[in-house]
């Protein structure tokens, strides 16, 4: 297998449904999927291990925020591991979108690849859901001095040299943005690539939610 | 019952509260020096309860003082900074407690995949 120095790292909490399958897609083109069960209680962890990712368990919910963080310091335990890719553990991600990040990284010498859904028209998200994401991004890039697309995309290519500048204190949502302001921090080379979302029912129903951007809205500016 | 005895039965409630709470509070424990000057304020306002439940006229004399015009007021004003001064220790504590939940939950998850060896 080609992708040996890439870790697919997996924040999973209470996603028993669809992570199994989520995991053994990845498996197919990655031999290291590292998933952080965040204190689920359905079984998650169980799921995921069968699909064959290597699961690390939070003895408490902590937030996505948190899960990454460990996944990355993790990631960063294992020598041989250059790229560490965050990923979604509810389908939404798909996994040719990782693969051509990687090979752009690779390429073109980047840090950091941040998947971006509203760079293309693929991606279809009601009026409502867009406004609010694109409010986040708007903040995101106030405070951060970087001009993104899409703030709150969970898929990223990050080089080893980069994620060691990765400190996330947001334990919930609003560590998309902390990501964001930490990577570009580092002044590493970095890029946006359009990659497409597929807003299936599953993730429609427990997803990113409406009242969730609000969430993130209020960590942002109340922080 | 004479007013009297009426007002000596609320003086010693708000007393025994007093108390109680104080040595509730000189229990808890953070940094020594912390401690301390919490546990010196500590006995300067049970000192100051005490006399104002025994003598309510110092409170008023004291509010009059400091340009309040009642007592009740000035006990008023000194609840709400001292509940909004209560808010924010604690907030900033419960963030410190958080931030070591979550450091010891990640170290924990660490160290049972050092463990469990790389599957």
């Amino acid at each position: 297998m080609s992708n040996e120095d890439v870790a697919i790292l997996v924040p999973v909490f209470n996603e028993a449904r669809v992570v199994g399958d989520v995991v053994r897609g990845l498996r197919e083109r990655f031999d290291r999927v590292v998933c952080v069960d965040d204190g689920s209680t359905d079984g998650s962890g169980d799921a995921a291990t069968a699909g064959g990712a290597t699961v690390l368990r939070h003895a408490t919910n902590l937030g996505q925020g948190a899960a990454l963080q460990t996944a990355i310091d993790y990631a960063l335990t294992l020598p041989e591991v250059r790229y560490l890719v965050t990923f979604d553990s509810d389908g939404q991600h798909q996994i040719d979108d990782v693969l051509a990040m990687l090979d752009l990284a690779r390429a073109e010498d980047l840090a950091i690849v941040f998947g971006s859904r509203f760079l293309d028209e693929r991606t279809r998200a009601g009026f409502l859901k867009k406004l609010v994401l694109k409010t986040a991004v708007w903040v995101t890039n106030q405070s951060t001095g970087m001009r993104l697309t899409d703030a709150h995309n969970g898929l990223r290519v990050i080089r080893r040299d980069a994620a060691t500048g990765v400190h996330l204190t947001q334990n919930r949502m609003a560590h998309a943005s902390e990501i964001v302001l930490q990577l570009g921090r580092t002044k590493l080379a970095w890029r946006e690539f359009p990659v497409h979302l597929l807003y299936t029912d599953y993730s429609k129903a427990k997803g990113q939610s409406l009242l969730n951007a609000i969430n993130i809205l209020f960590e942002l500016t109340f922080r | 019952m004479d007013p009297q005895d009426q007002q000596l039965i609320i003086k010693i409630l708000l007393l025994v509260g007093v108390a109680v709470a104080t040595v509730l509070l000189t229990r808890s424990s953070t940094g020594a020096r912390h401690q301390a000057i919490r546990r010196v304020l500590l006995i300067l306002f049970a000192l100051a309860a005490a006399a104002v439940v025994v003598e309510p006229a110092l409170l008023s004399r004291l509010a009059r003082f400091v340009g309040v015009g009642r007592g009740t007021d000035l006990l008023l004003y000194a609840l709400a900074v001292g509940f909004v001064w209560f808010l924010a220790s604690y907030y900033g504590r419960m963030r410190a407690l958080n931030r070591q939940i979550t450091d010891l939950t990640r170290a924990l998850a660490l160290a049972e995949a050092r463990r469990t060896g790389p599957s």
